[in-house]
């Protein structure tokens, strides 16, 4: 009796430490985060300013900013969610909705579990060949787009592909016993009832293709920009231009990048404002797609 | 031509077209196997293939250029085994902390916070390791270089974290709940049982986030492409700067590598290299998660 | 009765799941070495009751436990806060509705308790596994493939595996929650030849929701509704000419 006692006491002993280890190792991934931030924080806050905001890079690094790299950035994103958002949430609908369990659809779908897998700067060798040299289309904000949305595609798939798969079947057989084509059910409630769950993953692919930087070094956008892309509207008719697609452009993270990888330290400390305005950014997408998924959560319950 | 022969028109046309993007996704493979491939093939007919895997130098850009991969293989390695070292053990860790001993409102907050670290931006990652970590460890280790494998090695590895514990925590929880009370019922403590049953159990879960955290470590660029250093070194030391596949295409990406030259050539072939070392990781990592499902 | 010949006795037994008062005031005494069956409908309480006796309910927030369930010859209370489940569970073993084997060889499945309690010594290990899976009635199938998964085992096989992994260390209590269920009727029948075999060495209490089998293994039965221990007697007694009408009414197959 005494002896299990003992024993008893000598597991626990061995249960508590790890307790305490478990917490730790999970804390300490949070706390590194959190030295992150500070770091970047001390570093980089002072030259944060409007001037900053609204200057083109420079040799002089007081005088450096980030307007080119910021609107580029912004519009790189623009060409990526316009390609991948419907050509991923229609991939997402015909797997779950429509594709038969043959060959093709057994490959189509090991081939997108593969694709989320590939290095982002195999994307970047992939667009180089193809939109640079092969279609012609220049180390332009169109390339920049285009291989973020290649990219973040397999993201926009399976996200799509796991919020309808979480609709009971019940709903589609509701559907189809007023009549209702497969179509019109995919409309009216598939489409529906995924939103919450499609939106969260397009918002956490597109926070991730923002600080996408080796892919986009690959296609061979420029680290030094000191002129912005062509205004999309103009005063003249057609008062829209597409002109801006085929302009060269940087963004934000090859901007730090170009300014981490100088020796003096004052183009360092501009690395670090860039970095806190990025890593703002990613979280304040990231943040918005967690309150997104919680607030759909709450509101439909199967 | 009736209602109804329209409205069978429309569904099938819409199905085409869904079909079509969903098969857009395999293009996007085989766009990858034919660049790479085209391009490397052009590389292959100017150096031989035993330069290229057993040559121990690699120096396109010299004046007398030698193509030995091996030392941009070894610094992959290295980077991917430190990397390893530090993600492996603590993404396990936090897995069966989340997912055995945390309480549950605790496991609600701490997952969504965890799958951060795997948002940052590698860029920011490149400048802590840089610019933080690396000071740091130089004062523990005076023979740390400026640029080296430790430093972004480390950081890989706190980066892919969430990658690791995640998958590996959804295994754990998807073991049902009588093989736990089977455990608990022979009077083991939860530690016991964590690490004698829920570990064995979800095991090919635990591998497949294993292998997705080595694919990770293995094609991340710009931590290492920034800390490491630029020069490809046949080292194991991880107090020496390395360059790593990925690194070396970010370095000729930035020069201007005239499209068709040998020089433009090589990055192909280092990305081939790369593209089939994470091929095989993620069809091992597929069939492996496809296997937990079946398994209960 | 005399105290002597009792393994345990539940005095004013109350469990609550949150709000939901589970069982109410139940009394129940268990004999030494013999086997008692717990009967009555789904939701009734019974395996709720069954799952006291080694503190199962322990594993899962806001559960309550009132009043006591006496272990002897010791006399402590099993339920009682300042008792260590941990201290109950490896005295009192448990056999699961589901055959639950780890998934680890059919040696280290009987050798798992064994191991809990820090046993290394593969002599002591070797023949503590060999006895269990005789006692178990599994030794002969087993023998020549000890260190196969316990998966690739039939379903019935694995219930006596569990069963051997329950004996191995020799508890005081063995728990039987429905051990049928899952199985064919020729695997039941072996099961229960087996409750039979064991209750020479060890007091067994069952769950069961089949009344042939409670009649067929069981020396006492214990008869439940909605929480509440209805009537308690001898199997034969219960079986034959039950006091109760509620009682009557269910193993005559009036309800449930």
């Amino acid at each position: 009796m005494k002896d299990l006692k003992k024993l008893i006491r000598y597991n626990k002993l061995w249960n508590y430490l790890f307790m305490i280890i478990g917490l730790l190792a999970t804390m300490l991934g949070l706390i590194l985060l959190c030295a992150l931030m500070v770091d970047l924080a001390v570093d980089g806050a002072p030259r944060l300013s409007y001037k900053f905001l609204t200057s083109f890079p420079s040799r002089f690094p007081e005088e450096a900013g980030i307007l080119s790299a910021w609107v580029g950035s912004f519009l790189l994103l623009l060409v990526t969610a316009l390609a991948a958002i419907p050509l991923g949430i229609a991939a997402g609908i015909y797997l779950e909705e429509y594709g038969k369990k043959n060959w093709l659809t057994d490959i189509i779908e090991i081939n997108i579990v593969n694709l989320a897998g590939v290095p982002s700067i195999v994307y970047g060798l992939l667009a180089l060949g193809l939109f640079v040299y092969f279609l012609k289309f220049g180390e332009s904000i169109l390339t920049g787009g285009l291989t973020l949305a290649l990219l973040i595609l397999p993201m926009v798939i399976m996200a799509t592909r796991e919020a309808i798969r979480a609709i009971p079947n019940l709903i589609r057989e509701a559907s189809y016993a007023l009549g209702a084509t497969k179509w019109q059910t995919v409309q009216w409630h598939i489409i529906p009832y995924s939103t919450g769950g499609i939106l969260t993953g397009i918002i956490i692919g597109l926070s991730r293709a923002i600080g996408e930087t080796a892919p986009i070094i690959t296609v061979g956008a420029l680290t030094f920009i000191a002129f912005l892309p062509t205004s999309p509207i103009s005063m003249d008719f057609p008062f829209v231009s597409f002109k801006w697609l085929m302009d060269p452009f940087t963004i934000m993270p090859i901007q730090m990048f170009n300014w981490v990888s100088r020796p003096q330290k004052e183009f360092q400390l501009n690395a670090a404002a860039a970095g806190i305005i990025l890593m703002v950014m990613t979280l304040l997408m990231n943040g918005l797609a967690i309150y997104i998924r919680y607030r759909f959560r709450k509101k439909i319950k199967w | 031509m009736n209602h109804s022969q329209k409205r069978k028109i429309k569904e099938g046309a819409i199905e085409t077209i869904l079909f079509l993007c969903a098969l857009f996704s395999v293009f996007i493979t085989l766009g990858i196997v034919f660049i790479l491939s085209y391009e490397s093939f052009g590389f292959f007919k100017e150096v031989s293939l035993k330069e290229f895997f057993t040559g121990t130098q690699w120096t396109p850009l010299f004046a007398e250029p030698k193509f030995g991969i091996l030392p941009l293989i070894m610094g992959t390695l290295l980077t991917t085994g430190i990397a390893l070292s530090v993600a492996l053990p603590l993404g396990l860790l936090v897995a069966v902390y989340l997912s055995e001993f945390a309480p549950h409102k605790m496991r609600e907050i701490i997952k969504p916070v965890l799958e951060l670290l795997a948002a940052v931006p590698t860029v920011v990652y490149g400048y802590f390791a840089l610019l933080f970590l690396t000071p740091i460890l130089q004062r523990f280790i005076p023979d740390l270089s400026g640029f080296n494998a430790l430093s972004p090695g480390i950081i890989m590895g706190i980066m892919i974290i969430p990658y690791v514990s995640s998958v590996s925590e959804d295994a754990m929880i998807a073991v049902p709940m009588h093989i736990r009370e089977g455990s608990y019922a022979m009077g083991a403590t939860k530690f016991q049982t964590a690490f004698k049953v829920i570990i064995p159990s979800a095991f090919s879960g635990i591998a497949a986030a294993f292998i997705i955290g080595i694919s990770r470590a293995i094609g991340e660029t710009m931590v290492v492409a920034i800390a490491a250093g630029g020069m490809p070194n046949l080292t194991a030391n991880p107090l020496e700067p390395v360059q790593t596949l990925t690194a070396y295409i970010v370095q000729v990406s930035l020069g201007d590598a005239p499209h068709g030259t040998v020089e433009y050539k090589t990055i192909f072939a280092a990305g081939i290299t790369l593209f089939f070392m994470t091929l095989g990781f993620n069809i091992l990592g597929f069939w492996l998660r496809k296997r937990i499902r079946e398994v209960y | 009765m005399v105290n002597s010949t009792l393994k345990s006795e539940v005095r004013n037994l109350n469990f609550h799941y949150g709000d939901l008062h589970a069982l109410k005031n139940i009394n129940l005494p268990i004999e030494r070495r013999k086997v008692t069956a717990l009967i009555g409908p789904s939701g009734c309480g019974k395996t709720t009751f069954l799952r006291c006796f080694n503190r199962m309910h322990d594993l899962y927030p806001h559960n309550r436990y009132g009043g006591e369930i006496i272990l002897y010859p010791d006399g402590i209370n099993i339920v009682s806060p300042e008792i260590d489940p941990i201290e109950i569970r490896m005295q009192i073993s448990m056999v699961f509705q589901k055959p639950n084997p780890f998934p680890k060889s059919i040696y280290e499945n009987v050798a798992y308790g064994l191991r809990v309690r820090g046993i290394k010594k593969k002599q002591i290990l070797d023949e503590k596994v060999e006895k269990s899976l005789r006692g178990a009635a599994l030794w002969e199938e087993v023998k020549d493939r000890l260190y196969d998964p316990a998966f690739e085992l039939s379903g019935g096989q694995q219930q006596r595996l569990c069963i051997a992994r329950a004996l191995a260390t020799d508890p005081r209590i063995l728990l039987f929650d429905e051990p049928t269920s899952a199985l064919d009727p020729t695997a039941t029948s072996r099961i229960e030849a087996l409750i039979v075999e064991l209750k020479k060495e060890v007091t067994i209490i069952i769950v069961t929701h089949n009344m042939q089998q409670a009649a067929r293994v069981s020396d006492y039965t214990a008869f439940m509704y909605l929480g509440e221990l209805i009537e308690f007697d001898n199997t034969d007694k219960i079986f034959t000419t039950p006091a109760n009408r509620l009682t009557e009414e269910y193993i005559t197959g009036r309800f449930g």
